[in-house]
């Protein structure tokens, strides 16, 4: 493919798309089909060939539009979004292209939700169809890994992601450049390049978002960063509870080889790369990078001790980069517009965007793409729009279970790396809970320790006994029977766990405790002394354990 | 007794063992394609039994030792035959705010059985997810391959009903 081929392929699928006058673009991200947009989508088909329209009029299936709770969505190119679509409603939705719109199923866009986000990674998302590599394209797709491959030296890639000032997406915020810059410079017979989707975190879907709407971005992105450090094979790790996912990528792959974007010499150059998917297998501990490459190499997901780091010493033993698919999906545009366009953006130490999956106990729930450094405040409340059914803000839980909650008083803190862990959390993938009054602290820590408990891998004792063994003292809490020599215990073991567990999942899980220990401890005395759960959740009636 | 040397044979003649070979051979006959070819192994049966487990271990040239450890390490994979109906509510932290604990609770009563286990007469099977990524519409559960979301208790135990009912 060359870079003459490229832009013929982008003008025709341009051409091609401006002989209709009338668009009609239907959400077919997992989310939105599971309130039936597919059904949706073939009634407009249905409809559009009823009236033989289908030179005029294209119905277009697309990537998640953002406003997941108020799916299916299906916007037009007269530049309307209507919500709550029903199959029923296909004949009006066409008959709007030509009149007025809808009202009965406007989706208001001039409002926060939408006017506030920066999308540099969703930019194509709810726009292409994810299953045409030619739409892609026209989208200025691959024009920047041919860019790459025809005019830059991988030290010159290297550059533009360091300038960028890209952080590890992922949630541990690595300075991306200077990870490549060790793989580029490692030793071995043949590099690697990973892509981590096992997003595992619960309430995170914008990796899922992302392969669902937009696969061949990530392919891009891995594309690139081999090119950078030199490696010829590549996997991507996608956990197995996302088919749609799976099924996307692989039709990705399959596209991008046969137009020679993938595979060997591409583009007339000595660069090949062989691409393929590994599936998870439901192992959260599988998101730690260690644990990842066992679980590729076909073993169980334990993780091992670190140096030597998978830069150096990664799957096979071989020099391995691994990277978070939000952090591929940023490769493209900074080398089309260069680091420095992306260093504009955000804060001094965490710059661009970051992609959040807003849930919980709040108005508009789904995904959003903001700059760094906005405010707590303004993501809830604006974009958010604020706490359903007239409750109160108790607490915004981010990272995960490896991280923590927020309270009132940090609402007006800016969303970035350092602040966050200032505030006693992490920045994590970017799942974002908002939670109000009828949720206790308590138990929210006791389900993250659940979580953290279940999914320990049992490698190491601290992690293995120790998750355990504060599940149980949490669990005497909620039951209102702990006594003050649990909770001396409780803060011993949090400190044993960080210090001295092998991986991040024990490093990390205790983090709930020790963040909403430090905000909400008044709750933990409550239960203690007074015996009273203050959010009424705990107690003899019970609220359920997590199986 | 097993023999390394020759080619295994199945367990049975079973057409989609073919289905596993090819997996098998797609990953060229090496170790590191065990977790592939479990998935193809469960998604094909619904489920790893021993001589399943016995007859990839022998076609990778893995000990059964490994290929136990890793069909009982990974979650996804189940040892058990599933019931004819499975119900997988979402455990996420979103749908755990949004009364996930309740639909839980609700399927136990009903059905009396467990996360994890299955009815006695083999109709529905009561499984547990981590997060489905599907937390815009929290409560999230999938009745069989549909995601179906904001459940609600009275939803969700129609459904059961229609499922446990004598004519279906």
């Amino acid at each position: 493919m060359t870079p003459e081929e490229l832009d013929q392929i982008a003008e025709a699928e341009r051409a091609a798309q401006s002989q209709f006058p009338q668009q009609v673009r239907v959400c077919v991200a997992a989310g939105c089909v599971s309130c039936q947009s597919q059904s949706v989508k073939e009634a407009l088909d249905h409809e559009v060939e009823h009236r033989g329209a289908q030179q005029r009029c294209r119905v277009k299936g697309v990537g998640c539009m953002g406003l997941c709770s108020e799916g299916p969505l299906v916007s037009t190119n007269t530049g309307i979004l209507y919500q709550h679509v029903a199959e029923e409603d296909a004949a009006n939705i066409l008959d709007s292209l030509e009149g007025p719109a809808v009202a009965r199923l406007v989706c208001p866009t001039d409002v926060p939700f939408f006017q506030r986000q920066k999308k540099i990674v969703l930019e194509n998302s709810g726009v292409i169809d994810p299953e045409r590599i030619e739409d892609y394209i026209a989208a200025e797709g691959y024009a920047a890994l041919i860019k790459a491959l025809t005019e830059m030296s991988p030290r010159e890639v290297i550059e533009q992601v360091t300038k960028s000032g890209l952080r590890g997406r992922g949630g541990a915020g690595y300075p991306t450049g200077l990870k490549w810059s060790t793989v580029s410079k490692s030793v071995g017979t043949q590099k690697y390049v990973i892509c981590n989707a096992d997003e595992g975190d619960p309430g995170a879907f914008m990796d899922r978002s992302v392969l669902e709407s937009d696969p061949h971005r990530v392919l891009e992105g891995m594309l690139i960063a081999a090119y950078a450090v030199g490696a010829s094979e590549g996997y991507i790790y996608v956990r197995a509870e996302y088919p749609l996912a799976i099924k996307r990528l692989r039709n990705a792959i399959r596209q991008a080889e046969r137009a020679g974007l993938l595979g060997a010499n591409m583009c007339g150059t000595r660069f090949s790369l062989r691409l393929d998917l590994r599936l998870g297998a439901g192992a959260f501990v599988c998101g730690e990078e260690t644990a990842l490459i066992a679980s590729v190499e076909g073993k169980r997901g334990t993780p091992r001790p670190r140096p030597p780091y998978p830069a150096m010493e990664g799957l096979f033993g071989q020099p391995t980069l691994i990277n978070n698919v939000e952090t591929y999906a940023n490769i493209a545009p900074i080398l089309r517009n260069g680091g420095d366009w992306y260093a504009q953006i955000g804060t001094e130490k965490s710059k661009g965007t970051k992609v959040f999956a807003l849930a919980g106990s709040v108005k508009n729930t789904g995904l959003v793409e903001v700059p760094m450094g906005i405010s707590l405040r303004e993501m809830i409340f604006e974009i958010g729009g604020g706490i359903p059914d007239g409750r109160r803000f108790k607490a915004a839980q981010t990272g995960g279970p490896s991280g923590g909650c927020l309270p009132e008083s940090c609402l007006d803190m800016p969303v970035d790396y350092e602040s966050l862990v200032r505030a006693g959390s992490i920045m994590g993938s970017g799942g974002m809970i908002v939670m109000d009054e009828s949720s206790c602290m308590v138990d929210v820590a006791k389900y993250f320790m659940d979580f953290c408990m279940t999914e320990s891998c049992g490698k190491c004792i601290p992690c293995r006994v120790g998750t355990y063994q504060m599940h149980r003292i949490l669990t005497a809490i909620s039951t209102m029977s702990a006594t003050q020599q649990d909770m001396t215990m409780l803060e011993e073991l949090c400190d044993l766990l960080k210090h001295t567990s092998l991986c991040g999942l024990g490093q990390s899980a205790p983090n709930p405790v020790v963040s909403t220990l430090r905000s909400f401890g008044e709750e933990y005395r409550a239960h203690i002394e007074d015996h009273k759960c203050p959010a009424g959740v705990c107690g003899q009636q019970g609220n359920g354990e997590p199986a | 007794m097993p023999s390394y040397v020759s080619k295994p044979t199945p367990p049975n003649q079973d057409k989609r063992w073919k289905l596993v070979d090819a997996t098998m051979r797609r990953q060229g006959q090496q170790a590191r394609g065990l977790i592939e070819t479990l998935h193809t192994v469960q998604e094909a049966f619904g489920y790893l039994d021993v001589p399943a487990l016995r007859y990839v271990a022998m076609s990778l040239r893995v000990p059964l030792s490994r290929a136990y450890g890793v069909a009982t390490f990974y979650h996804f994979f189940t040892l058990k035959p599933a019931g004819e109906h499975t119900c997988v509510i979402c455990m996420g932290t979103a749908c755990y705010i949004k009364g996930a604990p309740q639909l839980l609770r609700a399927v136990e009563h009903d059905l009396g059985i467990a996360a994890g286990e299955t009815t006695p007469d083999q109709k529905v099977s009561l499984l547990t997810a981590r997060c489905l990524g599907s937390c815009g519409l929290a409560p999230a559960v999938v009745y069989d391959q549909d995601v179906a979301g904001k459940v609600s208790v009275p939803g969700l135990q129609q459904r059961l009903k229609q499922w446990t009912s004598p004519d279906c």
